[in-house]
């Protein structure tokens, strides 16, 4: 129950920081893209914010034995890089940059975005079914 | 608030829900791994993902109904092009591991070269995409 209402809180707390940084605005995020065009560039301080934020609380909060609400901290993922990881990537980007939607802010503008957003909600939930449906991989 | 410091102030709030993640749930805060996992997760694993994605739901109704202009309208407006867009999206994030929290943010704060490798290839696929669609065919939508 409590590791439910923590990660509520931190999908809030995701949601408002996505939408105060602009990437819940897909023209910001296509001119983002756009580096042939008129380049838009503050979504990079987003990135930054987010990412020195992280990597600095990671580690303080990495000193401890154990989460607060679980057993353990997740193990390193793999650390080679491989065909599937470059081939993913690259149909996400060409998935991003058409729509300038990536996960995250299509799902924070999902009550509120009207047809288009529950379309591409939809398919990017049926492109996840297909590709566990194909691997059988848990989790 | 400009273009500098309001970009910054959400990359901090995501940084801190990824930290408050870690820190009590011991999770990364992976959007497309949080999803997808929802589809294959076993039972006890499902609660923990749905009330973070409801998190992200009441929020985006909070941006909407306090600061409206951040929920901007969606750039592709013909269903084709949006289908095809979502299915590129779900599929790519679940074969490459990550999208631009998991390999954005929260793997390139780990240092891994995988979350580099993915992160440099969809921005540049992106930039691609984006390229092709506004300057070589004057605009998909």
């Amino acid at each position: 129950m409590k590791a439910a209402l923590t990660a509520g809180l931190a999908g809030l707390l995701f949601a408002l920081g996505l939408g105060l940084g602009g990437m819940t605005d897909p023209a910001k995020v296509v001119g983002f893209l756009d580096v042939a065009g008129s380049w838009n560039p503050s979504l990079a301080f987003v990135m930054a914010g987010a990412l020195g934020t992280y990597a600095l609380l990671r580690r303080l909060i990495l000193r401890r034995a154990r989460p607060v609400l679980a057993d353990r901290f997740p193990a390193p993922p793999r650390a080679d890089v491989d065909g599937r990881l470059v081939a993913g990537s690259a149909l996400f980007g060409i998935g991003w940059g058409l729509s300038g939607y990536c996960p995250g802010p299509a799902l924070v503008s999902l009550p509120v975005g009207g047809t288009t957003v529950l379309l591409f909600v939809g398919a990017m939930l049926v492109g996840m079914g297909v590709f566990r449906g194909m691997s059988r991989q848990p989790g | 608030m400009n273009a500098v410091l309001l970009p910054l102030l959400g990359g901090v709030l995501i940084g801190l829900s990824a930290a408050l993640l870690l820190l009590f749930n011991g999770r990364i805060a992976g959007i497309s791994g949080i999803t997808g996992g929802l589809l294959s997760a076993a039972p006890a694993d499902l609660g923990w993902r749905a009330s973070f994605l409801g998190g992200l739901a009441v929020g985006g109704v909070l941006l909407a109904t306090f600061r409206p202009e951040s929920l901007g309208p969606p750039v592709l407006t013909s269903v084709g092009a949006t289908l095809i867009a979502g299915l590129l999206v779900g599929f790519g994030t679940q074969l490459g591991g990550g999208c631009t929290s998991g390999h954005g943010v929260c793997g390139l704060a780990r240092g891994s070269k995988r979350s580099l490798v993915a992160t440099l290839t969809f921005m540049a696929t992106g930039a691609i995409a984006v390229f092709i669609s506004r300057h070589v065919l004057g605009g998909v939508s």
